[in-house]
């Protein structure tokens, strides 16, 4: 009898002790062990799988619990102890699932990003400038020419075709060069290749007075380096939304 | 090649026409050798304290001025006779006309600041003929301040060049117009012909470009992004602002004035394609002068008769310079390969100098020098050797000098050298300095 006693008394001061210690986990002291084995602690583990997801599309959370009777996910409620279900959420989220047991609680979380929509979803809020950047493609050109590469068709009918279904839509084409040669002879090419980009627009059935074209020459170069691969990069006609 | 170089030089530096008696004088009688000038320092006339750092100025600037002009055969001060030479009695003819100095001529005087006045008197001695030595005696007065002392000696040094020169007038006071990104933005800038005093004209705050001062020196067109496009804007520089000019719609770029002045050629695309149209110096009475697709760009008129003008065109692939009538009949090829661009016709109209990558394209060296073709026999020399990117030449008024842009020293900027090719300098180098244009006197 002295013995329980005394066993009584240390699981107290150890509990309480447990307690001042995990205070913030607000750990609910076990009820007065009805068995000497505690009962085992629940675990749990959430995943989102992909964790960052464009607006609009689904990601799949995936869960698993040990020694748990109560399982649930904030915002989706009571599940089964291990399992996966799809979701769709709006905005950034963390998901916060509780495992409760006989040996207590646990939880996990997992968070899933979500990006602005790259494709036009109907109900997307996305404006007529966003979809106009991501939409319309530049035109590159070969060195000192004007003529659109056949390469550079399939980009052009993109744009022709996106255009001609916002035919409100008014920008600026603007033609700029590479670095090699001089000044005045890039403006003037600048000016070709934008007004080469402008009359294919034009032939393919977009109103010119929504068009506006400038040469920038090599004065605003896209990239400064001096090889191939930026003057490229240079060589282009540029779309501008205009406002 | 070499045979042109032969007969280009005498030419460039001493036109032959316009021999004067003060050049045989000289005694060289042969036309190419350049005089020997001795130049001592010029003396303090008065005890004023401003004069140590006036006369600095005063000396350094005719120094340089009469040693650019490509002329003369400098005497080095080493071999001076002792004692300053400040007024004709300090002249002991047998020092300087006997080896060491060996001076043909020699230019001395004397300078001195009094309250807020400077006063120079400058002398021109034929340093062999004791008899009659005077070509060139001179006094001139202005303000006592280092711009006026530099001013004083640029038209003491345009004296003497006119005089050996071959009555051609020195360039010592004359003005260069180029592109300054040191503000920031690319703005129209303006120094002396020797780099001094360079300082902004223009505020637009875009991108400003192709200066070109008119004949008269009053007005100078320009090319601009404005709120519309590229636009050619007027500076006057008579009132140091903008004045107006018409906009014609699409990228106008690269004007060029009319010997005359009374004409304004320029490349526009407001047709659709660039092309080179004329204006009066008002803007008014537009004429299209090319008609053919590609770039056509960078006008040069022919600075003696206005009857022609250069050009250039991408219509045949990579920009060639052509030549037209100024109606715009008659457009001929004038070079055959590479990437050749920026033509300034000389003052004499014989010479076209321009920019070229003669041997264009994959394992090539691609460098781009200046080279000077005589337009009748399309023989052309190379000017430049001395690698980066060499660009936008434009001659001198007396047409032995050209000024360029050279990316040779690691960033854009403004150079000077004779037009046989030698004598290079710098003459900016703050920020990226770009397109300079010489004045035309």
């Amino acid at each position: 009898m002295k013995q329980r006693k005394l066993k009584w008394i240390t699981l107290v001061f150890v509990l309480g002790a447990i307690m001042m210690l995990g205070a913030c986990k607000k750990k609910v002291a076990p009820p007065p062990p009805p068995a000497p084995p505690a009962p085992t602690a629940p675990t749990a583990s959430l995943t989102a799988n992909p964790n960052t997801i464009e607006k609009g599309q689904s990601t799949t959370l995936t869960w698993q619990t040990t020694n748990a009777t109560d399982v649930s996910i904030d915002g989706i409620g009571a599940v089964d102890p291990n399992g996966s279900q799809s979701v769709t959420p709006a905005d950034s989220t963390t998901y916060h699932l509780t495992a409760k047991g006989a040996g207590g609680t646990q939880d996990a979380t997992a968070r899933v990003t979500v990006t602005a929509a790259a494709a036009p979803p109907p109900t997307s809020s996305a404006t007529e400038e966003e979809l106009f950047s991501q939409n319309v493609k530049d035109i590159f050109f070969d060195y000192d020419k004007s003529d659109i590469r056949s390469d550079q068709q399939s980009a052009l009918q993109g744009d022709a075709g996106f255009l001609k279904q916002h035919s409100n839509i008014v920008f600026t084409i603007e033609g700029h060069c590479d670095e090699r040669g001089s000044t005045e002879y890039n403006l003037a090419l600048g000016d070709s290749r934008a007004n080469s980009v402008r009359t294919a627009l034009v032939q393919s059935g977009i109103g010119g007075d929504h068009i506006k074209t400038i040469s920038y020459g090599k004065e605003k170069p896209f990239c400064t380096q001096s090889n191939e691969q930026c003057w490229q990069q240079n060589r282009r006609g540029h779309f501008v939304y205009q406002k | 090649m070499h045979r042109l170089f032969k007969w280009l030089l005498p030419i460039l530096l001493f036109s032959p026409s316009t021999f004067s008696q003060d050049w045989i004088r000289t005694g060289t009688g042969l036309g190419v050798e350049k005089v020997r000038l001795a130049v001592p320092d010029f003396k303090a006339s008065t005890q004023d304290a401003k004069n140590t750092d006036l006369l600095k100025v005063f000396n350094d600037t005719l120094w340089n001025d009469l040693d650019n002009a490509g002329i003369f055969d400098m005497v080095s001060k080493s071999f001076y006779p002792l004692g300053p030479v400040g007024s004709p009695p300090d002249v002991k003819f047998e020092a300087w006309s006997a080896p060491p100095p060996n001076a043909a001529m020699l230019a001395f005087g004397n300078l001195g600041a009094s309250g807020n006045t400077l006063t120079v008197q400058g002398w021109l001695y034929d340093a062999k003929n004791v008899t009659s030595p005077q070509v060139l005696g001179k006094q001139y007065q202005d303000a006592a301040t280092t711009d006026a002392a530099r001013a004083i000696a640029h038209k003491f040094a345009d004296e003497i060049i006119f005089r050996l020169g071959g009555g051609i007038q020195g360039i010592a006071e004359s003005k260069i117009y180029f592109v300054s990104s040191r503000s920031g933005r690319k703005e129209i800038w303006a120094m002396d012909y020797d780099g001094a005093n360079q300082h902004a004209l223009t505020h637009v705050g875009s991108i400003s470009l192709s200066p070109r001062v008119s004949p008269d020196g009053s007005r100078i067109a320009f090319s601009s992004l404005t709120r519309t496009g590229w636009d050619i804007l007027m500076y006057s520089v008579d009132v140091g602002r903008l004045v107006a000019f018409p906009r014609f719609g699409g990228t106008n770029l690269s004007p060029a004035w009319s010997p005359d002045g009374t004409k304004l050629a320029f490349s526009s695309s407001r047709g659709g394609d660039p092309e080179i149209y004329v204006v009066d110096q008002s803007g008014s009475n537009l004429k299209r002068l090319t008609s053919f697709k590609g770039p056509d760009v960078s006008p040069a008129w022919n600075r003696k008769t206005g009857a022609q003008m250069a050009w250039v065109s991408g219509r045949s692939g990579l920009p060639q310079i052509y030549t037209m009538e100024a109606d715009g009949t008659n457009p001929q090829r004038l070079t055959e390969e590479g990437y050749a661009v920026s033509p300034a016709w000389s003052p004499n109209g014989q010479f076209l100098v321009f920019s070229w990558i003669r041997h264009y394209g994959p394992g090539a060296p691609g460098a781009q020098d200046i080279y000077i073709m005589d337009i009748a026999s399309k023989q052309w020399v190379q000017l430049t050797h001395d690698g980066g990117r060499n660009d936008f030449p434009y001659w001198s008024p007396d047409g032995r000098h050209i000024i360029f842009q050279s990316s040779r020293s690691g960033s854009e900027q403004i150079w000077t050298m004779l037009a046989d090719g030698t004598n290079q300098k710098q003459l900016s180098f703050a920020g990226s300095n770009t397109q300079p244009n010489w004045s035309w006197k």
